[in-house]
C-alpha cells in the first residue's frame, strides 16, 4: 500500500487560497409562526455549502425548524455615516405613532 | 440459540468497529480542516459515527450480561481483536482522500442501514433508524465535494483520481459476507451485504461520469477486517486512541 498520512503538519503547509470562498448571512427561524433572525455568517463555496455548514454551524442544539442563508454581497445596507439623513427626520413626527393618540374612553380593547 | 446470540454480539461489535475507527480518522480532521467551516462540518459527522459505535457496543455488553463496558471494547482491545472493515481505518490522507471515501461510505450506508432498518432484532432496527438518516445527511453533504473536486482544478482532479485508484482494492470487502453473518442473515437479524454491491456500483459509476471520472470494477479484493487481520495501520490509529486509557488504566474524566 502507498497512502502515507499527509496530514499536514505546520500552519504554511495549511494555507490555503481562501479567495474563492464567499461570506454568507445565516437566517434561522426558530419556531412555526416566528420570523428568521439574522445569527452570523460563515464562509462557503456556493449556496449548497453554505445551507449545510448553518446546520453545522448554527443548528446542532435544535435551534431552529427552518435556515436561510444569503450572499453578503446580495444584502444592500444603509450606511452608517448616512445614517443620521435616514433616519433621524422621523423623530420629530410623534403623530406617525399610535401613542400619539388619546384613546376615547369607550374603547376598551384596542 | 446460543450460537446466534454469539454471531449477534460479533455482528454488533464489527459495526461498532467500523464506526470507531473512522470516526477517528475523521477526528483528525478536527482543527486541521481546509477552513474553520468544514472543520467543524467533518467533526460533526465525526461525533454522529461515535454515537453509532456507542449504540452497538452498549447492546452488545448488554447481551454479554454486562461483563464489560462499551469503554472496554473501545479502549482495551488491540488490533487483532478489532473487526472493522478495511476501507474505515485507512489514514486520511489528503481531503480528496477524506471525502472520496465518505462519498463512497454515505452511499453504501445509506442502502445498508435502509435494510438493516428491517431487522427482525428490534434493538438493532432501532438503532438503523438512527442511523441511516446521519448518513442520509452524509451523502448529501459529500455528493457536493466528489463534485467539486473532480471539475475543480486540474490538482483537484489528480487528487482525486488518486484517492480512486487508493479505494479500488477496498471497496470489494464491504459486500463479502462472512459464514455466520450469512447465518444471521438467513436468520431475518443482519444484511446480506453482497446484494448490495450491484446498485453501489452502479449509482457510484453514474454519479462519477457526470463528472467525467470512472471507478473500476476491482478485481482485487483486500479483505480481513471482519477476522482482525488489518492493515498496518490500524495499530497507529489505536495506539493513538487508546494511549490514555492504556497508559492510565481506568482513568475517567
Amino acid at each position: 500500500m502507498t497512502i502515507e498520512n499527509k496530514q499536514p503538519s505546520t500552519n504554511q503547509e495549511r494555507t490555503i487560497n481562501q479567495e474563492h470562498l464567499a461570506v454568507y448571512e445565516v437566517f434561522i427561524r426558530s419556531n412555526r409562526g416566528l420570523d428568521h433572525k439574522h445569527v452570523g455568517s460563515l464562509h462557503a463555496e456556493s449556496p449548497e455549502h453554505a445551507l449545510m455548514y448553518a446546520r453545522d454551524c448554527y443548528m446542532r442544539r435544535s435551534e431552529g425548524v427552518s435556515v436561510w442563508v444569503v450572499k453578503s454581497t446580495d444584502i444592500t445596507a444603509s450606511q452608517e455615516d448616512d445614517i443620521a439623513n435616514f433616519v433621524d427626520p422621523m423623530d420629530d413626527k410623534p403623530y406617525r405613532h399610535a401613542t400619539h393618540y388619546v384613546l376615547p374612553e369607550n374603547v376598551t380593547n384596542m | 440459540m446460543k450460537d446466534n446470540q454469539q454471531n449477534l454480539i460479533r455482528f454488533l461489535i464489527g459495526l461498532g468497529d467500523d464506526s470507531v475507527a473512522l470516526s477517528h480518522r475523521l477526528s483528525e480532521w478536527c482543527s486541521n480542516g481546509p477552513y474553520l467551516e468544514e472543520d467543524i462540518a467533518l467533526s460533526n459527522i465525526a461525533l454522529d459515527y461515535i454515537g453509532r459505535a456507542r449504540m452497538f457496543y452498549q447492546y452488545a455488553v448488554k447481551l454479554e450480561g454486562n461483563k464489560r463496558t462499551e469503554d472496554d471494547i473501545a479502549y482495551l482491545r488491540n488490533e487483532r481483536e478489532y473487526t472493522n472493515l478495511l476501507i474505515h481505518e485507512l489514514p486520511i490522507n489528503d481531503f480528496a482522500f477524506t471525502m472520496v471515501r465518505q462519498y463512497f461510505l454515505d452511499v453504501y450506508y445509506c442502502e445498508y442501514l435502509k435494510l438493516l432498518c428491517d431487522s427482525s432484532d428490534d434493538q438493532v432496527s432501532a438503532i438503523a433508524n438512527k442511523a441511516v438518516k446521519e448518513s442520509r445527511y452524509h451523502l448529501k453533504r459529500s455528493q457536493p465535494w466528489i463534485t467539486q473536486l473532480a471539475e475543480g482544478t486540474s490538482e483537484s482532479k489528480e487528487r482525486m483520481q488518486l484517492a480512486l485508484d487508493e479505494l479500488e482494492n477496498f471497496v470489494g470487502e464491504l459486500f463479502l459476507m462472512e459464514d455466520w453473518e450469512k447465518t444471521l442473515a438467513e436468520s431475518g437479524v443482519a444484511v446480506d451485504r453482497k446484494s448490495l454491491e450491484a446498485n453501489w456500483n452502479k449509482e457510484v459509476q453514474a454519479f462519477l461520469e457526470k463528472s467525467e471520472m470512472s471507478f473500476p470494477d476491482s478485481k482485487l479484493q483486500i479483505r480481513g477486517g471482519r477476522n482482525g487481520i488489518h492493515t498496518e495501520h490500524l495499530g497507529h490509529l489505536l495506539s493513538e486512541m487508546q494511549y490514555l486509557q492504556r497508559s492510565m488504566p481506568g482513568l475517567e474524566w
